[in-house]
């Protein structure tokens, strides 16, 4: 078995760990309690392993683990902090977003990572619906998750 | 557990071009959305690999005082979509990257894995075709600058050998000054999809008279190809009704579509000539995106 170190915060907790070279990110992130981070195709069709890697959004799935060395990795239950939740979290909430809930941890990370890097624009819904094109939702018809997007990016 | 055999972290250029070279089989990781896919489903083939994720020299955009454009073989899409050196100078190769898959996918794949998988239907291709890509390539033998033009050599085929790295694109200033350009990807799909047809044009006018016209279709042949046959009705035309009805009738000639399951041949063809028409108009707007 070939394996690398690597040193990586998940969700502010840092880490050193010694990883099989085979190992996929979102393996990695469940086998250590990140459950929010759900494997769907594992091809990268439908976005519910959606993380952020130094606040970039990518497919966990498609991601090897020993890809994360020194980077910062951000997951849905770390969007929550002292019993809050973010902004995007709210949104989904207010909006009624979540129906099943096995898409919803990857989308809010999709969203999150769009509002960041859009904060204060004006954005069409198309826009907005082309942010979220990398993630499937097969209950909610997107119109909800949308509306979530548009009032997060005002909040 | 992806099942890879065997594994090598290259430490630089070099390091991975002698790796490449010393195990027959042995491919590059890049971005990893089209090899670690392979792997996933099970293809053999991809069991060993060696992984240039720790090249940072191959993430590099930049421009010499020449207006020489390199694209380091690493970035990724969305690095290439948001670098100001491309919006400013060739905007359609943003226009037509930002048509691939979605937002996680091109966050991490590369345009260098999306030019040397050879795939017929790369989203890259039209703009290398038309933009006339160089492409600098380290081998056992040392670096060399191959042109796009023949660089396919048939479905999933490139000239590249084992041992060979691409290390950057090179986009000379000749070929993308007083250049307006547009890429249409025609898909099933707005979004998460493969090109039916993709089809890319370059325009430069002389007044109301087209000087030079460059047109490139992906999926219409057995490689992304370019359209002599096409190009050459445009030289000199004003942009009318009728020359692109001549350059519909034309493009005929220049490509070789074939049945698949996403689309006739039949259809193909019909998509070819209202594309060849739509892009050029939208290149004189200097417009584009999906249809």
């Amino acid at each position: 078995m070939q394996t690398r170190n690597i040193n990586l915060t998940i969700n502010g907790k840092k880490y050193e760990l010694v990883v099989d070279v085979r190992q996929s990110l979102l393996e990695l992130l469940r086998e250590r309690g990140y459950t929010s981070v759900k494997q769907g195709c594992g091809v990268g069709e439908c976005g519910a392993c959606t993380v952020l890697v130094d606040n970039v959004a990518v497919d966990s799935c498609l991601y090897l683990a020993v890809w994360a060395d020194n980077t910062t990795i951000r997951t849905a239950e770390g969007e929550c902090r002292d019993g809050k939740l973010s902004p995007v979290q709210e949104a989904y909430m207010e909006a009624g977003a979540v129906q099943c809930g096995f898409c919803t941890p990857g989308l809010i990370m999709a969203t999150t990572a769009f509002v960041e890097e859009n904060k204060g624009k004006t954005l069409s819904r198309q826009e907005m619906k082309k942010a979220h094109a990398g993630n499937l939702c097969r209950c909610t018809g997107y119109q909800t998750i949308i509306n979530a997007a548009e009032e997060a990016l005002k909040k | 557990m992806f099942p890879i055999e065997n594994y090598h972290y290259a430490t630089s250029v070099e390091d991975a071009v002698q790796h490449l070279a010393a195990y027959e089989g042995t491919k590059i990781l890049a971005g990893g959305t089209d090899v670690l896919v392979r792997l996933h489903e099970g293809k053999s083939g991809y069991g060993h690999l060696i992984d240039i994720n720790g090249l940072d020299e191959l993430k590099t955009i930049s421009m010499d005082e020449s207006g020489t454009i390199f694209i380091g073989s690493r970035a990724t899409f969305t690095e290439i979509i948001t670098n100001d050196i491309i919006s400013r100078n060739v905007p359609m190769l943003a226009q037509s990257l930002l048509t691939i898959g979605g937002p996680q996918v091109r966050n991490t794949g590369t345009m260098g894995g999306n030019i040397c998988n050879g795939a017929v239907s790369a989203d890259s291709a039209c703009a290398a075709l038309v933009y006339e890509f160089d492409l600098q390539i380290q081998g056992t033998e040392g670096e060399r600058r191959e042109s796009i033009h023949g660089f396919h050599t048939g479905p999933g085929r490139t000239i590249l050998q084992q041992g060979d790295l691409l290390k950057s694109f090179v986009i000379r200033p000749e070929n993308y000054t007083d250049f307006k350009a547009s890429y249409i990807k025609y898909a099933m799909r707005g979004a998460m999809d493969i090109a039916t047809i993709g089809c890319g044009a370059a325009i430069k006018m002389h007044g109301e008279e087209v000087e030079t016209f460059k047109l490139a279709f992906t999926v219409a042949a057995p490689t992304p190809i370019r359209c002599p046959t096409a190009e050459k009705t445009m030289k000199g035309a004003v942009i009318s009704e009728e020359s692109l009805k001549r350059l519909a009738d034309a493009v005929a000639a220049d490509v070789k579509p074939r049945t698949s399951w996403r689309a006739s041949k039949e259809f193909r063809l019909h998509i070819i000539r209202t594309l060849a028409k739509k892009v050029t108009r939208q290149a004189v707007d200097n417009q584009g995106g999906t249809c």
